[in-house]
């Protein structure tokens, strides 16, 4: 484990930076999970003496929305039909989607996966009675039939706190040394003085050093992920880091691009996820692998009630599907908000004794119970330290253990993606 | 802030005063812990934000080549500590497939793809 690109130390700005120029073929601008997935590929369709660059602002081991890790994957098709998975999203997104996209994804996704767990990345399997093991244990890999462990119909958990430099690794190795420029941040694009619409490359500045790089490409992809701070957080001062969405994403993706005048698909999409109040800590381990439910401040669970009925029938036919969209959910929630029914929360207490009691009705001893309880605990505090430190330190900080008390959801503030989850 | 101490580029900048290094803007960090995970001096501690963990607890990370620990010290003084994998194969392993070349550029395979699905029905 090297330490990527040491810092040179304070330097003082200059009025007259150096300008360094560049010539290449392809500029790949950015280094998250997408540019990560082009450097990989494109080395096997391009010529052999074709210049291609990659130029990211921070290091690719750890650059992009993946840098923390993610404890899930959202989408493997494995044994399910595509087309269902094109029905899902169109009815979380309640219609307003580009289903050819989704019917994409879903053919692509799964060699993705496959690469990722050859490249070394743990995934959780199923043994022959049903019980999860984690992704370093001894099982079968998924395209050797290994059972994946599904949280929902979609989703499968990973160990996934190294998913970025697993994935980093094999793109920087095709790509070679030589081709990379880290801590390099590029902020306008060229367009051709010639001809119309023809990008003609891009400019940028070191974090490191006094240098401005202007590259000249024939072709490039920005691949510099969504936009944080549109909207204002609701965490304040110094607070303001704990955003569900990576705070070095400035939206530059959006912003080069519609200046050159690039037609923007999908990316005007806002966001809004419920998460754990303050820490930001992901709820779908928790609704899909814990089943754990939602109770207002009455102590009602509310989702099943005929008032949630009635309202969802306003939003048919996605009212009806058997998940419920995320938006209505969050409708649903600032309802009872708004009702003075708040706050709401998680029933992390319910869920967990819920597994717990479960066990001992079927008659484990205490020992077996306890070793149960371990391997549950470990897997609740896991979903949290995989993608989202800051909840854990929440917890840590309030005292508060999972199995004894439920924790404040509430949707965010919104969001505009990049490829983070846009699938 | 001390205009002349936020010159540098970088969230983690040297008091050399004190001869600390400290977070300099610690709104503009996600708290992701990369850079407490790759300090080979373990030098490196994050506390949670002063708006809503204002009365201490901390999350500690020692990362190793396949797996971390985490310590989780409770503001009751509490600890828990969890290890879980972070990886199956050794470092530099991955296979970048240097050697796959593809020429077809109609069948809309990715370069390791050796078929793809076809939409069987309508997605009703």
């Amino acid at each position: 484990m090297a330490l990527p690109n040491k810092p040179l130390g304070e330097l003082a700005a200059v009025a007259n930076p150096e300008v360094v120029e560049h010539d290449v073929d392809v500029l790949i601008i950015g280094g998250g999970m997408a540019a990560c997935g082009t450097a990989f590929e494109i080395k096997k369709w391009a010529p052999a003496d074709m210049k291609i660059k990659l130029v990211d602002k921070a290091s690719m081991e750890r650059s992009g929305a993946v840098a923390q890790g993610l404890s899930a994957i959202n989408t493997y098709i494995g044994d399910n039909k595509i087309e269902n998975y094109v029905k899902m999203v169109r009815n979380d997104l309640m219609g307003v989607v580009r289903e050819d996209l989704i019917y994409d994804l879903g053919r692509h996704v799964d060699d993705s996966v496959h690469l990722f767990e050859e490249w070394g990345l743990p995934v959780w399997k199923l043994d022959a009675d049903g019980n999860n093991l984690d992704g370093a244990q001894p099982a079968p890999k998924l395209t050797e039939g290994g059972k994946p462990v599904r949280t929902g119909k979609w989703q499968i958990m990973i160990n996934g706190e190294s998913y970025k430099c697993i994935v980093a690794e094999p793109a920087k190795t095709a790509l070679g040394d030589e081709n990379i420029m880290e801590r390099v941040f590029i902020v306008k694009l060229i367009l051709d003085k010639n001809k119309a619409n023809q990008i003609a490359g891009a400019v940028g500045f070191s974090t490191r050093e006094n240098k401005v790089h202007v590259f000249r490409c024939k072709t490039a992809l920005c691949a510099c992920g969504g936009a944080v701070n549109i909207f204002r957080p609701r965490s304040t001062g110094e607070g303001k880091g704990r955003a569900w969405y990576p705070v070095w994403n400035a939206g530059s993706t959006y912003t080069m691009c519609a200046q050159v005048g690039a037609t923007l698909t999908m990316m005007e999409n806002r966001f809004t996820p419920a998460r754990f109040k303050d820490g930001y800590g992901p709820v779908g381990a928790w609704f899909l692998l814990f089943k754990a439910k939602v109770q207002n401040g009455l102590g009602e669970f509310y989702a099943n009630s005929d008032a949630v009925k009635g309202e969802l029938e306003k939003f048919m036919p996605y009212g009806a599907s058997a998940v419920t969209p995320t938006c209505l959910r969050n409708h649903l929630m600032l309802n009872e908000l708004k009702a003075g029914r708040g706050p709401i929360y998680m029933a992390t207490d319910v869920a967990l004794n819920a597994f717990i009691d479960a066990r001992k009705a079927t008659g484990m001893d205490e020992k077996e119970v306890k070793k149960f309880w371990k391997h549950l605990e470990s897997e609740a505090w896991e979903d949290f330290l995989d993608m989202s430190v800051g909840q854990a330190g929440l917890w840590a900080g309030a005292n508060i253990e999972p199995e004894k008390v439920g924790s404040e959801i509430m949707p965010t503030e919104p969001y505009m993606l990049g490829s983070l989850r846009s699938g | 802030m001390n205009a002349k101490l936020r010159r540098s580029n970088d969230l983690m900048v040297l008091n050399k005063e004190e001869m600390k290094a400290y977070n300099q803007e610690p709104d503009a960090c996600w708290e992701c812990y990369s850079c407490v995970k790759i300090c080979p001096q373990g030098a490196i501690a994050v506390r949670g934000y002063n708006d809503f963990v204002p009365m201490g607890g901390q999350v500690h990370p020692m990362r190793s080549s396949d797996s971390i620990m985490w310590t989780v010290k409770f503001r009751n003084g509490n600890m828990k500590r969890f290890k879980f994998p972070v990886r199956t194969t050794a470092e530099g392993a991955a296979n970048a497939y240097p050697a796959l070349k593809c020429t077809n550029l109609d069948d809309e395979l990715l370069s390791t793809e050796k078929q793809l699905p076809v939409p069987t029905m309508v997605a009703k």
